[in-house]
Order: C-alpha cells, then sequence, then structure tokens
C-alpha cells in the first residue's frame, strides 16, 4: 500500500480557501479519478500534491514518504498538464529524456528507454521533430510519455485528453487503461468528463467548490449519490431531479409525482419537501398499460452513441429525460422507474433509495 | 486582374522608397560628407559629385587635426573604446541584475512588488541633470568621479528599467507550467530559470539588450559631466571638432559614420534573434 496519501490538503490564495481539507489514497496500481466541475480545485490538488502549490496546509505521502517540505524536483512524481507544458526549444526526445537527464541516466540507456516509452506511445517516428511541428495528439503523447518515461510512483494527468479531438480522446480512453496498469503507479487523474472518469477509475473522487463531496468505486457513486450536488454532478445525461411532497405512512415514507408511486423506508423526517432523483437510464419504455409505468409526451428524441435520449412530459406537467435503448414507436410511451433516490430539500443529503410500488394511473 | 495588381505593386514600390529616402537621407548624406573637405562642405550649392578624400579618416585614426589655425590632438580613437567599454560593460551589469530581477516581477508577488518595479520605471522619467549635480558632488566625495565604474553604475539608470520592463513582460507571456514541468522533472529551481525561463524568454532579452546598448551608447549627458576627458564616449568627444578654426564637419561626418558603426553591425546582428522570436511566438498556439 505504497501509492500517495494526501491527508488534510487546504490550500489558501489570501483569503479565499480553494481547497479544504481534502483526503484521500491512492494504492500502487490503482487510478483514481478527480472529478468536479471546472473551479472545483482539482487542478490546485494536484498541483499540491506535486509540490508545485505554495500555499498548501497538510500531509503528502508518495511511496510512504512524506514529501510535505520537498521541492517539487525531489517528490518523484510524473505529471502530464492540461495545457501539455511542452519545451518548445526541446526536441520531442529531449523533452520525453528531460526526467532521465535529471536522474543523471547515462546517454544510451537515456536514448533506449525514450525510444522504448514512444514506441509504446506509437510517437517513434516524430522524436526528432520540436513542439510546434507536431499535432495536437502527438503533443498529448509526448507529454504523457514524459510524465511516465521516470516510471515515477505517483502519476498526476490533469485532463489530458481536454485538448485533443473527440476521436483521439475515445481511442486514448480505450489506451490509457492498459498502458497505465503497465506501469503499476498509483495514478490521479483529473477530468470534467463522466464517461472518462467510468472508463478509467477504479476510484473515483467527487470535487465541487473545494471540499471532496463523495469517494467511492464509480458504479457506488452512481448508484448512491450522498447528495444532491454528486446526482447533479456525476452522470451523463445529468439525474432527473423533481421537487416532491412526502408523506409518511406506518414507518414508510411515500412520494407520489409524475404518474409514479416510490415507497421509502425512511426516518421520520424524510417527510415533507424533498427532492426525488432518477437516472434516465433507470426509465424504461414499456408496452401500454404496464403495471407501475406511468404515459408520458415525447418533446425532444436525440440519439446518443447506441442510446435515444427522449425529454417526455408526464401528466402532471414535470418533465423527464429517459436514456433508453429501444426507440420510441409514437409520441405517446409509456415509461416504466426502476429506481429512485430521496435527497433531503433543504441539506441535499441522500436520505433514502426506493424501488417503484406501483401506477397510480 | 494583372493590371490593378501591378499599379499596387508599384505605388508600394513608391512608397516605400519614399519612406526609406526619408529615413536613410540624412546617413546617406554624412556618409558623403565625411569623403569631403571642408571647404567641399560648405560649397554652394552643394555637390553630389566629387574628388572623395580619406583626409578625415586618417585624421581621426592618426589622432591629429590639421586646421587652418595650427594642429590639434584628439582623441577620437579612444573616445570610440570609451563608448565600446561603457556600453558593453553597462549592458551586461543590467542584463545580469535586471533579468533575474524581471523574473522575480514576472512569476512571484510579494509586498511592495508593484511599487519597486515601478520606481524602477520612474528612474527614466527623471530629468537627468536634476540627478547630476547631486551625483556629481556625491562622486567627488566617494571617489567615483571620472571612473569606469562610476560611470557604468550611472548608466543602470539608463538600461536597467529599459530591460527590466520589457524582459518582465516576456517572462509573463511564458506559461509557468512549462517550468512547473522541468522542476517536476527533477530539476532543481535554478536550471528551470536558465534552462527553460531565460531561453524562452531570449527573443526579448535580446531586444532589450539591444536597446539598452544604443541607449547607452547614446548617452551624452551622464558622461559630459561625469567624466573627464580620457574617459569620454564617442558622444562628448564630438565636441572637440568644434575648433578655433570653425567646425570640422568632415571629421563630425566621419566621426558620427565609424560611431553608429557598432550599433549598426549589432543591430544587424540581434535582428535574426528578433525575428527568430516574433515566428516562435506566432506558432505558440
Amino acid at each position: 500500500m505504497a501509492g500517495i496519501t494526501a491527508e488534510r490538503i487546504s490550500v489558501i490564495y489570501g483569503k479565499r480557501r480553494v481547497l479544504r481539507e481534502v483526503s484521500l489514497e491512492v494504492a500502487a496500481g490503482k487510478t483514481l479519478v478527480l472529478f468536479g466541475p471546472s473551479g472545483a480545485g482539482k487542478s490546485v490538488l494536484l498541483r499540491a500534491i506535486a509540490g508545485l502549490e505554495p500555499n498548501t496546509q497538510g500531509l503528502v505521502r508518495i511511496a510512504g514518504a512524506d514529501v510535505s517540505a520537498l521541492g517539487p524536483e525531489r517528490r518523484g512524481v510524473g505529471v502530464a498538464f492540461q495545457n501539455f507544458a511542452l519545451y518548445p526549444h526541446f526536441s520531442a526526445f529531449d523533452n520525453i529524456a528531460s526526467p532521465l537527464r535529471a536522474q543523471g541516466v547515462v546517454a544510451g540507456e537515456i536514448g533506449r528507454r525514450v525510444e522504448k516509452i514512444a514506441a509504446l506511445l506509437k510517437i517513434g517516428h516524430v522524436l526528432n521533430q520540436f513542439p510546434r511541428e507536431l499535432s495536437n495528439g502527438q503533443r498529448q503523447r509526448t507529454a504523457l510519455a514524459r510524465a511516465l518515461v521516470g516510471e515515477p510512483k505517483a502519476l498526476l494527468l490533469d485532463d489530458p485528453l481536454r485538448n485533443v479531438d473527440a476521436k483521439l480522446r475515445y481511442e486514448m480512453r480505450l489506451e490509457l487503461p492498459r498502458l497505465l496498469r503497465g506501469f503499476g503507479a498509483a495514478v490521479i487523474y483529473v477530468t470534467q468528463d463522466f464517461r472518462e472518469a467510468m472508463a478509467l477509475g477504479d476510484e473515483v473522487a467527487i470535487l465541487a467548490g473545494g471540499e471532496l463531496l463523495q469517494l467511492g468505486t464509480p458504479e457506488t457513486i452512481y448508484a448512491t449519490p450522498n447528495n444532491v450536488a454528486v446526482a447533479r454532478l456525476f452522470g451523463d445525461p445529468p439525474m432527473n431531479l423533481l421537487a416532491v411532497e412526502t408523506e409518511t405512512r406506518g414507518g414508510e415514507t411515500v412520494a407520489a409525482i409524475a404518474g409514479f408511486r416510490f415507497r421509502f423506508v425512511a426516518s421520520a423526517e424524510a417527510a415533507g419537501k424533498a427532492l426525488l432523483g432518477i437516472r434516465p437510464d433507470a426509465l424504461a419504455l414499456v408496452p401500454a398499460g404496464t403495471r407501475g409505468a406511468a404515459p408520458m409526451t415525447i418533446l425532444a428524441d436525440t440519439p446518443l452513441h447506441d442510446r435515444h435520449v427522449l425529454l417526455v412530459r408526464a401528466k402532471d406537467g414535470n418533465e423527464l429525460v429517459v436514456s433508453s435503448r429501444v426507440p420510441a414507436t409514437s409520441d405517446e410511451v409509456w415509461v416504466k422507474p426502476d429506481v429512485a433516490l430521496l435527497f433531503a430539500q433543504a441539506s441535499g443529503l441522500h436520505m433514502a433509495t426506493a424501488v417503484q410500488e406501483r401506477a397510480m394511473a | 486582374m494583372v493590371r490593378p495588381d501591378l499599379l499596387k505593386l508599384v505605388l508600394r514600390g513608391l512608397a516605400l522608397a519614399a519612406v526609406v529616402i526619408f529615413f536613410l537621407f540624412p546617413i546617406f548624406w554624412i556618409l558623403l560628407m565625411s569623403f569631403q573637405t571642408n571647404t567641399q562642405i560648405l560649397r554652394l550649392p552643394p555637390r553630389l559629385f566629387f574628388a572623395p578624400t580619406l583626409a578625415n579618416y586618417t585624421a581621426l585614426i592618426s589622432g591629429t587635426l590639421h586646421t587652418a589655425s595650427g594642429t590639434l590632438q584628439i582623441t577620437f580613437l579612444r573616445n570610440l573604446g570609451n563608448s565600446f567599454l561603457l556600453s558593453t560593460c553597462s549592458v551586461i551589469v543590467s542584463l545580469t541584475l535586471g533579468v533575474p530581477a524581471a523574473y522575480a516581477f514576472a512569476r512571484f508577488r510579494f509586498r511592495l512588488g508593484e511599487n519597486i518595479a515601478f520606481t524602477l520605471l520612474s528612474f527614466r522619467f527623471a530629468p537627468p541633470l536634476l540627478v547630476l549635480l547631486p551625483l556629481s558632488l556625491d562622486f567627488q566625495q566617494i571617489g567615483l568621479s571620472n571612473t569606469y565604474v562610476g560611470l557604468i553604475w550611472v548608466y543602470q539608470l539608463i538600461c536597467l528599467p529599459l530591460i527590466l520592463w520589457i524582459v518582465r513582460g516576456y517572462f509573463e507571456d511564458s506559461s509557468p507550467d512549462i517550468e512547473h514541468a522541468y522542476r517536476v522533472d527533477g530539476h532543481s529551481w535554478w536550471r528551470a530559470f536558465s534552462r527553460i525561463a531565460v531561453p524562452l524568454a531570449r527573443p526579448g532579452i535580446a531586444a532589450a539588450g539591444l536597446l539598452a546598448f544604443i541607449f547607452a551608447w547614446n548617452n551624452f549627458v551622464f558622461a559630459l559631466i561625469l567624466a573627464s576627458a580620457d574617459k569620454q564616449p564617442v558622444t562628448v568627444g564630438a565636441l572637440a571638432f568644434v575648433t578655433a578654426a570653425g567646425i570640422q564637419y568632415g571629421q563630425i561626418a566621419a566621426a558620427i559614420v565609424l560611431s553608429i558603426l557598432p550599433t549598426l553591425i549589432l543591430a544587424l546582428y540581434a535582428q535574426r534573434w528578433l525575428v527568430e522570436g516574433l515566428s516562435l511566438g506566432a506558432v505558440k498556439g
């Protein structure tokens, strides 16, 4: 269990606290995805771990050693920057060789290791070129190669696919997990892209407003976000959130909305105003009259990969997004929910998860 | 389609020629004057064709000036050497001090940082004569008047703010992430500065150094007051051509030609860096 440990990391700029006591841990060989909206403090946390943030409080351990007091050059981390940060006056080869030169590796060995990593990243043919002569994709691979070549114990990737085109992003999303596993480093990967987070993360940390909102496997966070903010952020298309009035009857909390009726096992404080969350892919199109389903009118239909994203309106006027595997055959559809989540109105905390009981219609 | 293009080309050529003549004619005229005797120069109307003479140059190089009222010793070559020494040393000192300072002002926010930077700039607003009077008294007391060290020190008033402000802008333009990446690779702060930050700002440093050199070279009043004959640069030394027997236009012209040569050569040489710098910036993306 070496890897990266960050304990109670805070970063303060003047009076503004950019990061508030964030703690996390990544085991060697595992990837933690830092996920959150822009301005959440993801890059700041990464820089704090790398030693590039002078206003950092807290403890950073890399491979078991406390590096909090060390400069970035002595922490033994590899970093890929969002803007690539290649040295414009060095060739691609010299860019990649830079960490090895700093370690004092002999020239022949440098050549061998640069060639090896370049071959792995498919940039072996452009090593003599300068960054300005490279395509965006090649720049991004060069930056990755530079971060990987020194075989660091900790690898920090700051949204490395942000500035590359969609096709390349797709390729790299498939290629990266295998590549990273081969190095056995503890990886922290920053992204704003939900699909990247799902594809790459052994664990996901949701960061917003400088605070860690939730830490867990992508599946856990997707299934049970522990508050509304996480539910809103994590998911594409995002979760449907409806304001409901709940009633408590004999130890059960019942929420009825959009023609659905949900039963929760929740404490009495769940009664009253709350937010009901239903994932678009927890809603399915079913034959008319199916038990538990409700009729809806289709307002819009957008294909997304193999799915159809439908915007539908229930009889009570509530609008829902449905992500369906099958296309809608008419403007009137019957929709059946699978699971729903109940969040407290004021605090946004997750209170209960329910399976639908039956349709009211 | 061809005709308007041709017309445009001709008009552009004419416009360029007009600009070139406007700026280069005085220099060209001085060059002609430097090969003429005083009588040829003062002839009316002036003539474009004449029997050229090297007398002006030989007088400057040999250091003896023959005038109607006798022979004068002049120290033009020594002045030229002084100019060279003073300007070069001033620029070297300014770069050594100014480039790290510019980096600090560009990269770090510290208490009174902006105030210090502005104060340094304000040295350039102050009228030199205002500074010179007390300075010459002080220099006499501490034994710095009429020394190269003293002059180079005072020349920092000209060079340092220029270098500081130009180079600072170049440092601010390059992303700090590039230096951060180099640090993370395992290189020390100093290496990131000297191997990454300075080379990336090189076009700016070259431009600032060149400008500082020209400003120092052209300075007149500091050296006039703080140095005596043997330490004076060409700008002050040219006063020697105003003699009892009249103004030696021929020698002045020859002296000007010789004194603009070093800056001209330097500018042509540095142009390479300047142009490279511009094109590097254009594709930085």
